[in-house]
This record gives structure tokens, C-alpha cells and sequence, in this order.
């Protein structure tokens, strides 16, 4: 459904916007209909630019994005990218910046309805939004007509996750959804993401954290300053990391019943020769190499790579 | 110093009446111990914070008390507490990070936050410098613009700068939530380090994430709805914990490698009740699974074992 295949994006920066700044560098990775593909990755390592990338929202400097086999960033006119975001939606970190306070939490359907159903009449739609609100399992009586400061960040989030749904969405870009959210609210919105992809949507799920990455993904996508350094099938990556990255961010996950202290004893044990420089004269010197079915690994020493 | 909070109640006034965000909040921290506090939000974390160090116009200490060291802290008088803000009691608020002034040099803002607070900056710039080495940022950081650091560095500018007259009690409200877990591991830990080298006395460490309160608190207290729910040394805690809330708060937290397809968790149904016109008795009734006539009438907030405290009927 989604795929990207080298994808990279150059920044400009500095003063004179002179400076380049790889954020993100030859990524390639595909999001099947009903699966779950998390880019996980520290502050900076390009999980957001991906996702903007993905929703048109900053260009592609090299690579290509397509849904359906279609180039994202060919579609021209108006009317092929209306039908583009009916099916592709973004749902990000802050719920309440999405709501303009001085308006009951409805509007942000209003102003969909305005774009996508103008022709629908006012029974049929509020019978859909209402359908809509319950399947993200909130009681449409207890939202609709409410502020948004009367309602939790979990019922906000889940209230923009409505929205995308009023849509054939198909695939939906969820940046950072539940950092802000209680423990009790990010496993109800977590929940539901399963549920969607039960129900045959595509997720990708960017998180910096990979306990949360692991409950609801299929595939997982470690990324290390804008490149790949490690991908798999989740249960995969998570049980035999290869990349020292991702050991390491592993054991930083804070743990409710093991020290930091233990998780690096574990950590220490020995990690391998890098697979990369293993694998002399390939194609692509610097790409990921397969190391078990689906995983793939990235050069262990990054910045010294050959480009 | 041994910190007491007892049966600390802090309203907010509003037009539609009072917002009982604080009402019966119980808790002591013993010296050098770092106690989490955790729960929803909104059950009043930060009210708890801001009422340690400053009440806002609209907030009002309505009943209970403060001790620090055995002496009362004078929160409803904000005058009084002048002499305590900052050299006794210090605080690193939510969203501290995104408050650092963009327009200011590090070393600039920080003079400026001392003097203050009446500290001489000369006198205070070596010990600064050598506060920062220890987190590992290198005194260049002071020459530069809050831009130009990691939300990591900021943390660690923010968390130097708030201890550097070795507080009697610092707060950190989700002094870590904003950052990732490689820069959050670090800052927890700069946490720790303080404390171990006594720049810190007690600490109460606001945060949502119980995963991160196991690594490094000694005691944990659980609000509920302006209350404490349960209150115990931190393994104790996690692993035997009494109240049916605390109970559901840890099954909602996904464990590290665990999946939906293997073994779906749940949220805790329902949400809290509303803080402007609270139910009677226990708070949590309406989502209690073990609810009981009883709980019509509030639970006090008794010991069950050394150290562990717990409000409810059902807890033995
Ligand atoms: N509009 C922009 N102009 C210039 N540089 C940018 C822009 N947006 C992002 N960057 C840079 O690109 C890199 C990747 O940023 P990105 O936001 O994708 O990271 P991220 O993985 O989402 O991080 P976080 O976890 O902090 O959200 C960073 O170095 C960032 O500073
Ligand atoms: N200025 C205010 N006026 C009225 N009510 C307020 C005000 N500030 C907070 N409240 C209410 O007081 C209660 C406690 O809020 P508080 O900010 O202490 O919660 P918290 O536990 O820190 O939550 P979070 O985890 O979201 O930070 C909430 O019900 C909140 O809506
Ligand atoms: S007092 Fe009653 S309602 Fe409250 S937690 Fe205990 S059993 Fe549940
Ligand atoms: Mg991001
Ligand atoms: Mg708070």
C-alpha cells in the first residue's frame, strides 16, 4: 500500500540556509494494509520528517513515496490530493493544539464536513459522526457540544482518530500519539490502534519509545540519524537486537521490574562484528544487510560509512 | 530534611466554584529519599508542586499542613514562603524546558535568575561550572542559546540551575516526560547523582510514567482525585500493591515486550470523577471493581505494613 524506497531529505540550514542537513537518509521501508510499522528512533533521527514526508507536508529530496503505486509527490491539482488525504491521515504528539479553544471540540468535523461531505445531508451526517466517535470508544453525549479543556488529552486524541476515520482512511500517520498521554489512556488509545489494524488499516506508528512501539507493531523500523540501523519483525528486533543503536536504547527503556544497572550487565555481552563491512561488494555499500528472515542491519558505524 | 505533607488540601477558585484539585493529600519523605508521585492526570500533581513553592491568585490552602524538618512551611502566605522559594524548596515545573527564554544567552539568564534570588553570580559561577561537568555538559553551554541545545542539555541547564543552593526538597514535575528515552535515562539518573552527593535533600518526583519512578524512586505515593491513594517503598509497591486503583494504574502499563496479539492490557474504564463537584466517600467508587456500601464513607488513609500506607475499605 505505502511504499518508500530510498527515501532522503536534505534540509538547508544555517544562516544563509546553506548548511545541509541529512534528516533523513536512504530510507526504504513498505506499510501493508492492517499492519502496524513503527519507526522508533531518538529526538532528531528523522521519524517526524518521514511522517511529513509521507502526508506531503515537506518535500522528498530524493527517493520516491507511493500509495498504491502512485509518486505521493506527483499528485497534481486539487482534486487528487483531496482524494489523497481521504485516504491517508496524520494524527500527532499535542491533541490540544490541534483545538481552537474558543470552539466546542465539533468543529474539527465541521471543517472536514465542509471539504469532504458538503453534499451530505445533516441527519445522515451526524448519525456517521456519531459512529465514528464510538468506534474510538467515547460516548459522543459526553464530547460533542464540550471544550477542549473540559475534555482529557486521551478523549482529545481520540476525538482527532474519529476525524481520520470519518474517511475511507486507509492509512494512518500517528506521530507520537500517546508521550503525552497517562499510563491508563495510552494503553485505551494503544487498544485501539490494534483495533484498526484488525479492521485492515495501515499504521505508521512513530514513537521514541520501544516498549510502546513493541504492544501494537508488526514490523519495526530503527532509525539512527535519518538512516536505518536496524528493521524487522517486531517480536524479531526486540528479542535479538543486533545493532549496538538498538541495544542501546533497549536498555534505556525504563522497566518496571529491572534496573538500568542489570539491563546493562545484559547489554555488555557481546555484540559482533558489524554485517555491513562483513558483506564487502554489494550494490549499495552502505545498506542494510539481511540478517535473519525480514531483518535487516544497518552499518554499525554510521558516519564513517562510505556514501 | 523529612518532608511531611498532611492532609494537604488546595482549592482553585473559578466561576463555577471550587476546583477541589487538592483535598486530603498525605505523604512523607524521609531525607535523601526521592519519593515518585504518580497517577492520571488531573488527579493534582502539579497542584501538589506548585503548592509546595507558590500558590497562584487563584489557588487557596483551604487545610493541612507542610512540615519540612519538623518546622511548618507557610504555603497559604506567600510572603512568608519568600524565604524559603528557591534555597529550601525548589522546583523544576512541567514544561519547564519550553519556558527557558529564547532571546537570552544560558550564562545570561541564569545570572539573572540568581541574582534574583539574591545570590551573587561571581560567587556562584564556579560552583555552576562544576555542577554542569558533573551532568556532563561543558561550561561552553553557558554562552549559548536555549535553541542551540537537545531538549536533554536544557533538562539538565534546568535541573543544575534549580539545585545549586542544595534545596531542602526539590520538585520535579515531569522534569523527563518531554524527552526521549536515551536523554531521559540521563537526566534521571543527573537526578540520583544529586541527591547521592547531598545537593538535594528529599525529592518528590512528579511523574506519569511508573516505569520510570521503579528505576529511580525509594517510595512511591499514587494520587486518585486529589487524594492519596497508597503510599509505600517503591518495590514494595509494584510488587504488592493494595489499593484496587494502584492495582489497575500497573496493569495498564505494557510490559517490555509484550504484544496485543499475546495478551491484550487494559485502561482503567471509565475516567476520573470531576474535581468541581466530587462524589462523597472513597473517590474512586465508580470505578471500583470491589466497591461496597461502605465506600460511601471516605477511607482513611491508614498503615497496612511498615511503611505502607492505603486508603480503602477493602485493603488488609
Ligand atoms: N523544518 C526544518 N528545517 C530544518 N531542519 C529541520 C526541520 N525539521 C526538522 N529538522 C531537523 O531534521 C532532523 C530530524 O528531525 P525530526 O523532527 O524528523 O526528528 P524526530 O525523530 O521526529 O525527533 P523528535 O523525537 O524530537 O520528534 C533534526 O536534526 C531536526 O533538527
Ligand atoms: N488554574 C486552575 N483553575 C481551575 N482548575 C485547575 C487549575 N489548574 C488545575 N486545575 C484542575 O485541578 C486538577 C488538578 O490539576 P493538576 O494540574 O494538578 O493535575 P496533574 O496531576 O498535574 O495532571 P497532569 O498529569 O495532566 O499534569 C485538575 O482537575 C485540573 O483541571
Ligand atoms: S474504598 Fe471502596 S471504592 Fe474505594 S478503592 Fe476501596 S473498595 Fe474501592
Ligand atoms: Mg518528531
Ligand atoms: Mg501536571
Amino acid at each position: 500500500m505505502l511504499t518508500l524506497e530510498r527515501v532522503s531529505k536534505v534540509y538547508r540550514v544555517g544562516t544563509f540556509g546553506t548548511q545541509p542537513l541529512n534528516a533523513v537518509r536512504d530510507v526504504s521501508l513498505t506499510v501493508p494494509p492492517g499492519a502496524v510499522v513503527s519507526l522508533i528512533g531518538e529526538s532528531g533521527s528523522g521519524k517526524s520528517t518521514i511522517g511529513r514526508m509521507v502526508l506531503r507536508l515537506t518535500s522528498v529530496t530524493s527517493g520516491t513515496i507511493a500509495f498504491d503505486g502512485r509518486n505521493v509527490a506527483g499528485l497534481n491539482g486539487h482534486r487528487a490530493r483531496k482524494e489523497y488525504y481521504r485516504h491517508v491521515q496524520g494524527v500527532f504528539q499535542d491533541p490540544f493544539s490541534c483545538f481552537n479553544p474558543i470552539f466546542p471540540v465539533d468543529r474539527v468535523f465541521e471543517l472536514l464536513r465542509g471539504e469532504y461531505f458538503a453534499a451530505t445531508p445533516d441527519t445522515e451526517w451526524r448519525a456517521s459522526m456519531r459512529r465514528s466517535i464510538e468506534r474510538v470508544s467515547l460516548d459522543p453525549g459526553q464530547v460533542l457540544g464540550r471544550y477542549p479543556h473540559q475534555l482529557s488529552g486521551g478523549q482529545l486524541q481520540r476525538l482527532l482518530i474519529a476525524r481520520a476515520l470519518m474517511l475511507d482512511i486507509r492509512l494512518l500517520v500517528a506521530d507520537e500519539i500517546i508521550s503525552m498521554l497517562d499510563a491508563s489512556t495510552r494503553i485505551d488509545v494503544l487498544n485501539l490502534l490494534g483495533d484498526l489494524r484488525e479492521e485492515g488499516l495501515g499504521i505508521l506508528f512513530v514513537t521514541h519509545d520501544l516498549s510502546l512501539g513493541t504492544y501494537v507493531s508488526d514490523t519495526t523500523v530503527i532509525l539512527r540519524r535519518g538512516r536505518i540501523a536496524e528493521t524487522g519483525p517486531t517480536g524479531e528486533v526486540f528479542a535479538s537486537p543486533r545493532h549496538p543503536y538498538t541495544r542501546g536504547l533497549l536498555a534505556s527503556v525504563p522497566r518496571m521490574h529491572r534496573t538500568w544497572a542489570e539491563a546493562d550487565a545484559e547489554l555488555d555481552a557481546e555484540t559482533g562484528p558489524c554485517p555491513v563491512h562483513d558483506s564487502a561488494g554489494s550494490e549499495h555499500p552502505a545498506d542494510p544487510v539481511e540478517v535473519g528472515a525480514g531483518h535487516f542491519v544497518g552499518c554499525f558505524s554510521n558516519d564513517t560509512c562510505p556514501e | 530534611m523529612t518532608v511531611e505533607v498532611s492532609e494537604l488540601r488546595v482549592h482553585y477558585r473559578t466561576l463555577r466554584g471550587s476546583v477541589q484539585a487538592l483535598d486530603g493529600a498525605s505523604m512523607e519523605v524521609g531525607d535523601g529519599a526521592i519519593m515518585g508521585v504518580v497517577g492520571e492526570s488531573g488527579c493534582g500533581k502539579s497542584t501538589l508542586g506548585k503548592s509546595l513553592i507558590r500558590m497562584d491568585g487563584r489557588m487557596r490552602h483551604v487545610g493541612g499542613s507542610v512540615r519540612l524538618g519538623g518546622e511548618e512551611l507557610p504555603i497559604g502566605d506567600d510572603r512568608a514562603m519568600q524565604a524559603f522559594r528557591y534555597h529550601e524548596v525548589s522546583l523544576i515545573p512541567q514544561y519547564a524546558m519550553s519556558a527557558l527564554n529564547p532571546t537570552r544567552r544560558i550564562g545570561r539568564m541564569i545570572g539573572e535568575l540568581l541574582e534574583s534570588r539574591g545570590v551573587r553570580f561571581s560567587e556562584a559561577k564556579r560552583e555552576l561550572t562544576r555542577r554542569l561537568e558533573l551532568v556532563g555538559l561543558d561550561g561552553d553551554v553557558l554562552k549559548r542559546f536555549p535553541i542551540e541545545l537537545s531538549g536533554g542539555m536544557k533538562q539538565r541547564v534546568v535541573l543544575v540551575l534549580s539545585t545549586l543552593r542544595d534545596p531542602s526538597l526539590l520538585i520535579a514535575d515531569e522534569a523527563t516526560s518531554a524527552l526521549d528515552v536515551a536523554n531521559q535515562r540521563a537526566v534521571a539518573e543527573a537526578l540520583v547523582g544529586f541527591r547521592d552527593r547531598g545537593f538535594v535533600g528529599a525529592m518528590l518526583f512528579i511523574s506519569h510514567d511508573l516505569a520510570l519512578v521503579a528505576q529511580i524512586a525509594d517510595t512511591v505515593t499514587v494520587m486518585y482525585a486529589g487524594r492519596s491513594a497508597e503510599s509505600a517503598p517503591a518495590s514494595e509497591l509494584l510488587r504488592r500493591p493494595r489499593h484496587p486503583y494502584t492495582r489497575m494504574l500497573l496493569s495498564a502499563v505494557p510490559t517490555v515486550g509484550a504484544t496485543i496479539d499475546e495478551r491484550r492490557q487494559e485502561g482503567i474504564p471509565g475516567s476520573p470523577p470531576s474535581l468541581l463537584d466530587p462524589p462523597t466517600g472513597c473517590r474512586f467508587k465508580d470505578r471500583c471493581p470491589l466497591a461496597f456500601d461502605q465506600c460511601e464513607t471516605r477511607p482513611p488513609f491508614v498503615e497496612v505494613a511498615p511503611g505502607h500506607r492505603v486508603a480503602c475499605w477493602k485493603a488488609e
